[in-house]
């Protein structure tokens, strides 16, 4: 079974992440580049889909050259190989813009089964895995919290406010993950330098066969108006709690209307 | 006046609190038309007609049948019979996928987890989990628009009318029936309110030291408020991962937040700092929560909540 897992590298939330006041985009040279958290289980999972079922990972990131960390960390983990999808016609491009170029990246690849997290950590518009499926015309099976394939059907748990879905597709398809899915391994020494040797293929956007006026900031269909820091909150009070901090904290309610 | 579309959020006949949110701000930018995907319209008629919907379009449930391609081909069969202004959905996870497919159907943009919105279609967003305040806008197509729950005041119409209903048959795609939903698992919620519609939320974390979270839900019940939960409370399996708030959780905006025994990590941060009220109660002076709190206590929340609890009940 050949499953592309995809892969972004993201601020890192530890650290204040900031917009460009040029062009309102992410400001990726601010804070230090990690891999989204959620794709680690995005990982975890196709590898253990190809543990169960054999066949080969394969890790597709689009991003710029900063990208590479998240790809290696993504090989360390285990995947085979890995193509980073780079061109500087593709920033600034929005959720559904990366959509369209991943799917136009995928198509030049052989898969029977698409990973990714449900969201990132930074725009966490929680869309990019709809929109692909629509932009493949795939299934989309996405939020799954238990993945299970036999033969060319797959079922999977999709997470809901009540509880979860049983939802039913034929491969191939696109499946976005939660967290509760499984537990992401931590890369071994031995496969961390082995995952130097892994090969790395450039994609650019016209070998992607990318329509780059369909791509970038200056063609996406959202644009950011404006961005400033949201106002501090107000100081509030903070007490030691000497036998009556529940009463205390009655009061504030109570001063507050809330009871 | 232009079609504005609002997707109903509905429960067994009952319309959602963020429904007439979404009425209301699509009032400001046309008329607003609710769309029904199921079951029970004719008891939602009135409620959407009095937060100004002059049109129910109401939608076999069968397209609930599979994962939410058939919705945004329905929403975007309207939009164009409509020439619909815009498109406003909950920003729930659902109907934010719903959006994103319909945004690439109808070649235009879609703005998620939207705090508010003005009669030009411009957007207000609260990002890096509330440290940043951004405006945003579509600029080619009908905007479509997730609106995050309990951020827009619902006001009713000031002349509300009789809401016209009118049945959509959509011919399904193969494509949109691809993944088929063949069972729904319902887990035990109570009466209590749901995590992100709730107008108060009470959460728990590491300091509540076991899967007994009665402490946290004790003093929820009191103020009639939603459950939820840290990561470090879900991971330890305390509580049920749908209920964890949070940058890989859900987030919620509510009048108050409660926060028993949670530190206050980024990780928390993200998924409530815009709350209007917060209440925190921490054993540990240093931690993070207090910085966003209103009111803090420094103590053990297992001493504390239980005597918070009594006192509301107490004055009720």
């Amino acid at each position: 079974m050949n499953i592309v897992v995809l892969v972004k590298q993201v601020p890192d939330t530890a650290t204040e992440r900031k917009l460009r006041p040029e062009d309102n985009t992410l400001d990726r040279a601010a804070s230090d580049g990690v891999i989204n958290e959620l794709d680690e289980y995005a990982i975890e999972e196709a590898l253990l889909l190809k543990e169960k079922h054999g066949g080969e990972v394969t890790v597709l990131s689009m991003g710029p050259d900063q990208a590479t960390d998240s790809i290696r960390k993504a090989l360390s983990m285990g995947a085979d190989k890995a193509v980073h999808l780079n061109d500087d016609a593709l920033h600034g491009s929005d959720a559904l813009q990366t959509a369209y170029a991943l799917s136009k990246a995928l198509g030049t690849l052989e898969f029977d089964v698409v990973v990714l997290g449900s969201e990132s950590t930074d725009a966490r518009t929680g869309v990019v895995g709809a929109a692909l499926a629509e932009y493949l015309g795939l299934p989309q099976l996405t939020l799954a919290g238990k993945v299970d394939i036999e033969g060319r059907s797959i079922r999977i748990q999709r997470q809901t406010d009540y509880g979860h879905d049983v939802v039913e597709a034929e491969l191939p398809a696109v499946v976005s993950v939660v967290e509760k899915i499984n537990e992401p391994r931590y890369p071994s020494f031995k496969l961390i330098m082995q995952a130097k040797k892994k090969p790395v293929q450039k994609l650019t956007a016209a070998e992607a066969g990318i329509d780059v006026a369909k791509v970038g900031l200056n063609s996406a269909a959202t644009e950011v108006v404006d961005a400033a820091a949201a106002p501090p909150r107000a100081t509030g009070t903070v007490i030691k709690d000497e036998g009556d901090g529940g009463l205390k904290a009655a009061e504030f309610l109570a001063a507050k209307k809330f009871i | 006046m232009a079609e504005v579309l609002v997707l109903v959020d509905h429960v067994d006949g009952e319309v959602k609190k963020v429904t007439t949110e979404l009425l209301t701000a699509a009032r400001r930018l046309g008329e607003p038309s609710a769309v029904w995907v199921g079951d029970g319209a004719e008891e939602g008629v009135a409620r959407l007609a009095e937060f100004g919907a002059a049109k129910v379009y109401v939608a076999s449930g069968e397209l609930n049948d599979y994962v939410t391609a058939p919705t945004a081909e329905l929403l975007a069969k309207l939009a164009r019979d409509a020439e619909a202004a815009a498109v406003l959905v909950s920003a729930t996870a659902q109907n934010k996928e719903i959006a994103g497919r319909l945004a690439v159907k109808l070649d235009s943009g879609v703005l998620t987890d939207v705090v508010d919105v003005d009669a030009d279609a411009v957007a207000e967003h609260s990002v890096f989990g509330g440290a940043v305040v951004t405006h945003a806008r579509v600029r080619t197509g009908a905007p479509v628009i997730a609106v995050r729950p309990n951020s827009i005041p619902a006001a009713p119409a000031e002349t509300p009318g009789e809401a016209i209903r009118e049945s959509v048959a959509v011919e399904l795609s193969d494509t949109a029936r691809a993944a088929r939903v063949v069972e729904r698992v319902k887990q035990e919620q109570g009466a209590r309110p749901e995590l992100t519609e709730a107008a108060i939320v009470v959460s728990g974390g590491r300091g509540v030291g076991s899967d007994d979270f009665s402490v946290v839900e004790n003093l929820a019940d009191s103020l009639g408020a939603a459950v939820g939960a840290s990561r470090a409370a879900v991971d330890s399996g305390w509580y049920p991962n749908q209920f964890q708030v949070g940058q890989t959780g859900k987030t919620v905006a509510p009048q108050l937040y409660i926060a028993l025994g949670i530190s206050g990590a980024i990780q928390h941060r993200a998924g409530m700092q815009t709350s209007k009220s917060i209440v925190a109660v921490n054993k540990d002076p240093e931690a993070p929560i207090f910085e966003l709190s209103d009111f803090g206590v420094i103590g053990d929340l297992h001493k504390v909540a239980p005597q918070l609890t009594e006192e509301i009940n107490r004055r009720k």
